[in-house]
């Protein structure tokens, strides 16, 4: 672990500044850690997806590992139960990540105005629920929708309106997407309003002067400039929704609507350890990894090019 | 909610008076939103399970001390043996974490090396790759290994962190000039000490940010403890409050525990986060693309 070791080799050869096995042994934890939890567990996912256990030999065979080319694949992708999760899924992230996005730009929007009120409060108050867990956010917002103990049914009904049914079939998506999007307002809003206050006032000083509205700067000037900045915050909230596992398995707990492979990665789950079929698994994680990846590199892509063209 | 007052009261009316007031309360009914569960699980803290299900939620109640008593002897204090093991999985797991991405940061930053490109693209594919899909291969090597069910099963997946590495990798480039490196080896100064006196005090600020996601990454964390480990006795708070949430269902008086629970697990990493919220460099994040 002691890269101290990389000084004797490269001392010797007086004449040169560049160190050869220096940068190796600072990276070498990195490197092993990497290959040992990174590399390897993908490559066995990758390994797995493409055997099956069969029963080999008549009646007295032993179950054994061998090998059915796409087979799993193909499982997977006609799986109604994984189309089924992927269309909640979707249906969840069409409600969770544009209102949390938009949220987190209006609020950043906000905070870049100049006197504003209790902006520090603010700031700090809606940034809060980032360390807070997902479990714990479940929990708390789970008790707000639990019909016994819901404080907004509880002034609802008191004023002679009804119940809303937040753990019901149709309820459990709007309650899940605000559990994100509680969760995750706060981190967007900050990466946005950093993002906004690393621009120049210059840039809309002249603007400000010749009488344009707060509200025509920021959409023709402050908008486009945290451009890249929104697609990071967009490229993390869709890699947190395809994540999306601990508050629906915690919400679970008090709702019936929740089922077992509500979202892929509970079915992924479900399949591994609670009906064994480790390949089908090993598969549905491939896919869903590589959907992930194509995704966010479309989007990098995106990025990088318009960062190129504001930099030349 | 005493340092808020930084825009001057002259300057305000001159241009257009009163023309803030709509932001002022949109941004304030935002933190009302993001408060009002937090609000909400104090009073619930302070309800005997009786009155949790029978009074309004947003008053107090008369049970605070004997939850906390209950909370406590709950299992032979089995809450307090969670909030220990998330402090050693996000304390020991971010502080490595910080270490390995530091070094492999300045690595890449300060380098040239043949490989060096193809390993900073390997690495950034490794952001991309979502880790929770890696959970259950994880496991069966962590099984393979035998150390499954144990603290290392969670700390060890935990201490690789390609984001860390290249906000690191990002930071050195911004904070550490090649030029004092290279005039401390003519004076003969040692690789290692060469990252350890001059570059890792120049990262610090950067790497403070880099510690502080991955302690909330691990604390936030669920699936990889809820997986790796079958011994109630080693879970963090996360599967804890899970377990006490799942099995409530049956027993009422453990949403009181879970909901204490829930509360106290809170407020540790919500001071801290305060506390350390001017050190952060969070627009590290937002600029981390541009390079």
């Amino acid at each position: 672990m002691s890269p101290a070791v990389a000084a004797a080799p490269v001392r010797r050869r007086r004449d040169s500044t560049r160190p050869r096995l220096a940068p190796w042994l600072f990276l070498s934890p990195a490197i092993v850690l990497f290959v040992l939890f990174l590399v390897i567990p993908m490559g066995y996912a990758i390994y797995l997806s493409f055997v099956a256990l069969r029963v080999e030999g008549g009646a007295f065979g032993t179950r054994q590992q061998v090998f059915v080319g796409l087979e799993n694949y193909v499982d997977a992708l006609t799986d109604p139960e994984l189309l089924a999760s992927l269309g909640r899924l979707a249906t969840f992230g069409v409600i969770a990540v544009p209102l949390t996005l938009g949220g987190a730009l209006l609020f950043a929007l906000l905070l870049d105005l100049p006197r504003v009120r209790f902006a520090r409060f603010s700031r700090t108050a809606i940034f809060v629920p980032y360390a807070v867990p997902g479990v714990i956010a479940t929990l708390l917002w789970g008790f707000m929708y639990l019909p016994t103990t819901s404080p907004i049914n509880f002034l609802l009904t008191s004023v002679g309106l009804p119940p809303i049914d937040f753990l019901g079939p149709q309820g459990i998506y709007g309650s899940l997407a605000n559990i994100a999007i509680w969760a995750g307002l706060g981190f967007n809003m900050i990466i946005l309003y950093t993002a906004l206050r690393s621009i120049p006032v210059e840039m809309y000083e002249a603007a400000r002067l010749d009488g344009a509205g707060e509200w025509q700067i920021a959409w023709r000037i402050k908008i486009p400039l945290v451009a890249p900045a929104l697609l990071l915050t967009l490229i993390f909230s869709l890699l947190g929704t395809l994540q999306a596992y601990s508050e629906p398995t915690t919400l679970k707990s008090l709702s019936n609507s929740i089922s077992h492979s509500f979202f892929p990665l509970m079915k992924v789950y479900r399949d591994a350890f609670g009906l064994d079929n480790v390949s089908s698994a090993a598969a549905m994680s491939v896919v869903l990894a590589l959907g992930t990846l194509v995704v966010s590199l479309v989007l990098l892509r995106i990025l990088q090019r318009r960062t190129f063209e504001e930099a030349k | 909610m005493t340092a808020v007052t930084t825009a001057p009261h002259a300057a305000g009316p001159r241009r257009r008076p009163g023309a803030r007031v709509i932001p002022t309360i949109i941004l304030l009914l935002g933190a009302l939103y993001t408060l009002f569960p937090v609000f909400w699980v104090v009073m619930a803290s302070t309800k005997t399970s009786g009155e949790l299900f029978s009074t309004f939620g947003l008053v107090p109640g008369t049970g605070f001390f004997d939850n906390l008593v209950a909370l406590s002897v709950f299992e032979d204090g089995k809450y307090w043996k969670w909030a220990l093991n998330s402090l050693i999985y996000a304390g020991g797991g971010a502080l490595l974490s910080t270490l390995v991405s530091a070094m492999a940061g300045f690595a890449l930053a300060r380098y040239r090396f043949r490989g060096r490109g193809v390993l900073f693209t390997v690495l950034f594919a490794g952001v991309l790759l979502p880790g929770i899909t890696l959970a259950i291969p994880q496991y069966f090597l962590i099984s393979a290994l035998g150390i499954a069910n144990t603290h290392w099963a969670v700390l060890l997946p935990s201490i690789i962190n390609p984001f860390g590495i290249y906000l690191a990798t990002i930071y050195a480039q911004g904070s550490v000039p090649e030029e004092t490196l290279e005039a401390a080896r003519i004076d003969g100064a040692s690789e290692w000490r060469n990252f350890r006196a001059i570059a890792f005090p120049m990262m610090l600020p950067g790497l403070v940010t880099v510690f502080m996601l991955q302690f909330i990454g691990i604390w936030n964390n669920f699936l990889l403890p809820f997986i790796m480990l079958s011994d109630e006795t080693k879970f963090p708070l996360t599967t804890g409050l899970y377990l006490l949430l799942n099995r409530g269902t049956g027993t009422p008086v453990l949403y009181t525990y879970a909901i204490m629970g829930a509360l106290l697990s809170i407020i540790p990493l919500v001071t801290l986060m305060l506390l350390l919220q001017r050190y952060w460099k969070l627009e590290l994040l937002s600029g981390s693309l541009k390079g």
